[in-house]
């Protein structure tokens, strides 16, 4: 912020210093970026180049044309694909943001019988290998019934520990005094939750939706999904991938609008976290 | 606090001490009753999502489960294979720790050193530059392009440069070369690591109160990393121990990109952590209680790590 800058110890050599080496480590840390945006664009001559060369030289919507072409007489429609990418990734972002900030507010803010003892089964449980989990998983969800349906992959979305973890960090760092005036005030809990714990911690919950939107829409839901009409997007770019040389294109193509939707959430979000001045005054 | 206060009351209608903590207990739970609203719908589904299938995987740690036949209990069995008879775990929790010690530190300062740099930079410029910082978490299996860099023929990147300049005679073949494997998949690894911590730096930067700097700079503070040192740091302390359990996490855990570029099985096992390990024999040999052993070894090594870490942290700043 312009604010910060103007602060005594700083020279604009040391700020021009800084600011260089973050872009030269920014250029090596956005290759990935680079290399998928110009691959989409890549002729099918070039994506089989022998070597291969990391940047498009003749760009071309080719890949583009190809995709719709092929929607057109896929299946399922694509569009199917992505809407059920999106409500996995919308439905479980938005339960798992209210009840870990939910869970994580009376973790921080109350001492209970069971409190301590909960948060640190929740940090724990961050460090399970997930990969062993898999077959308990799926006989829970088979005992539920929830086998082949979107419920499988939301509604444990809601309950991950990573959320509660980063909500109640954030909540930690609020001043008892703040919320104690206004129980004096007379605001009941629900109240205070809404108006002045969820407002105070918005940075946390913002980075939240970003982590939790990522992972969700990554989602192939390999293991829970079979009917072709619920799967997401991930798992429609692995079965054009798998198309071989053929579909390469299109699945350059695929790959790049899938991750177009997760970069602007990010950028939404990103550019939001910034505490504005209206909101800064709670603090201590 | 509350429990003393409560457990002093006397009772006169109970007189055992026994139903007198249990009311006492009771009264509490009762007095805290909008905590365990707010707390419930969380509860139900992590119990009924991770706790139990988390139980589930550690008694079976104790059996013999194949997946055809109903598991056998065989009591000890596996975590004494694991110590005394299985080679390879051995080869794969040297490598883990090797990754673990270089790449953890490593991540954590590289991911605070970024937020702290960035949150400098006016908004709308600082969502841009941590969008390229954050790019390699974001693009899915991105890290892919590193086979092309490290490809072992002359026309992967790294030989190709070398060559032209004279450095080496013949392509190298990173990726199957002992030598070279664990340093890359170090360097991979480091390259991906500006993840979740990342961010939750940059946004655990943003709650600190402005007026600490400049009460700081009144009581003497010169530069910029005396800043970061006494107040920047310690008014983010939650945010530091997220983010040393988010790297305790993924360097213990790092197994993705050992296959990715190593291959599965690779050279003498030489990117063998222990994740790959559990894999092996999870999803490719089906022995589910020895592969559960190795997560409930994995995962106490975690604890005791996090424990040691938040101890160090608790006297910072």
């Amino acid at each position: 912020m312009r604010i910060a800058r103007t602060r005594l110890n700083r020279s604009l050599g040391g700020d021009l210093t800084l600011f260089l080496f973050l872009l030269a480590v920014a250029c090596f840390m956005s290759l990935p970026l680079v290399y998928t945006i110009s691959n989409a664009f890549k002729p099918l001559n070039e994506l089989f180049l022998f070597p291969p060369r990391f940047l498009v030289r003749n760009p071309t919507l080719d890949n583009f044309r190809d995709l719709f072409i092929m929607l057109r007489s896929s299946w399922v429609p694509f569009t199917r694909y992505v809407y059920n990418s999106l409500v996995i990734a919308l439905l479980g972002t938005g339960g798992h943001v209210l009840f870990a900030s939910m869970a994580a507010y009376a973790l921080s803010q109350f001492r209970f019988p069971g409190s301590r003892q909960f948060f640190n089964i929740v940090v724990f449980s961050l460090m399970f290998a997930p990969q062993v989990t898999t077959i308990p998983n799926y006989l829970i969800m088979a005992r539920l019934k929830w086998v082949d349906s979107y419920l499988a992959l939301i509604v444990p979305a809601w309950g991950m520990s990573l959320g509660l973890y980063l909500m109640k960090q954030f909540m930690d760092q609020i001043p008892k005094a703040l919320l104690e005036s206004a129980r004096i005030d007379g605001a009941s809990e629900w109240r205070i939750f809404w108006q002045i714990v969820m407002p105070t911690v918005r940075p946390a919950w913002l980075t939240l939706i970003i982590l939790s939107f990522q992972q969700l829409w990554g989602q192939t839901g390999g293991r829970f999904l079979f009917s072709e009409r619920l799967k997401p997007i991930p798992y429609a770019l692995q079965q054009i991938s798998s198309g071989g040389i053929a579909r390469a294109g299109v699945a350059a193509a695929v790959g790049l609008i899938m991750m177009l939707v997760p970069v602007t959430v990010f950028l939404i979000n990103q550019s939001n976290v910034v505490e504005t001045m209206s909101t800064s005054g709670i603090r201590e | 606090m509350r429990v003393s206060s409560t457990e002093i009351t006397p009772s006169a209608s109970v007189p055992a001490p026994r139903s007198r903590w249990f009311t006492g207990l009771w009264k509490e739970i009762k007095a805290n009753r909008d905590a365990y609203l707010f707390l419930a719908p969380f509860a139900i589904i992590f119990i009924a999502f991770t706790v139990l299938p988390v139980v589930t995987s550690i008694v079976l740690s104790f059996t013999d489960c194949n997946m055809l036949e109903p598991p056998k209990w065989v009591g000890w069995q596996n975590y004494t294979r694991l110590f005394l008879v299985d080679d390879v775990f051995l080869i794969a929790v040297k490598n883990t720790l090797v990754y673990a010690i270089v790449t953890g530190p490593l991540s954590y300062i590289a991911c605070l050193l970024f937020a702290w740099l960035i949150n400098e930079l006016r908004p709308k410029l600082r969502a841009f530059m941590t969008l390229l910082f954050y790019a390699p978490s974001i693009s899915g299996n991105a890290f892919l392009i590193w086979t092309i860099i490290f490809s072992g023929d002359a026309y992967g990147y790294m030989n190709g440069l070398l060559l032209r300049f004279g450095i080496i005679n013949e392509p190298v073949q990173w990726l199957q070369d002992t030598r070279f494997i664990t340093p890359i998949v170090i360097l991979v690894v480091l390259w991906m690591s500006l993840g979740t911590s990342f961010l939750v730096f940059i946004a655990g930067l943003q709650g600190i109160d402005k007026t600490l700097y400049e009460a700081g700079a009144i009581d003497g503070i010169r530069n910029r990393w005396q800043e970061l040192w006494y107040i920047t740091l310690p008014s983010m302390k939650p945010q530091l121990m997220f983010g040393a359990v988010m790297s305790i996490t993924q360097s213990f855990t790092a197994s993705e990109h050992a296959i990715a570029l190593a291959g599965f099985p690779s050279t003498d096992y030489a990117a063998r952590t222990v994740v790959t390990h559990l894999i092996d024999y999870g999803n490719v040999r089906f022995e589910m209680g020895y592969a559960a052993a190795i997560a409930t070894v994995l995962f106490l090594a975690m604890i005791l790590t996090q424990r040691l870490v938040q101890k160090w942290l608790r006297n910072l700043g």
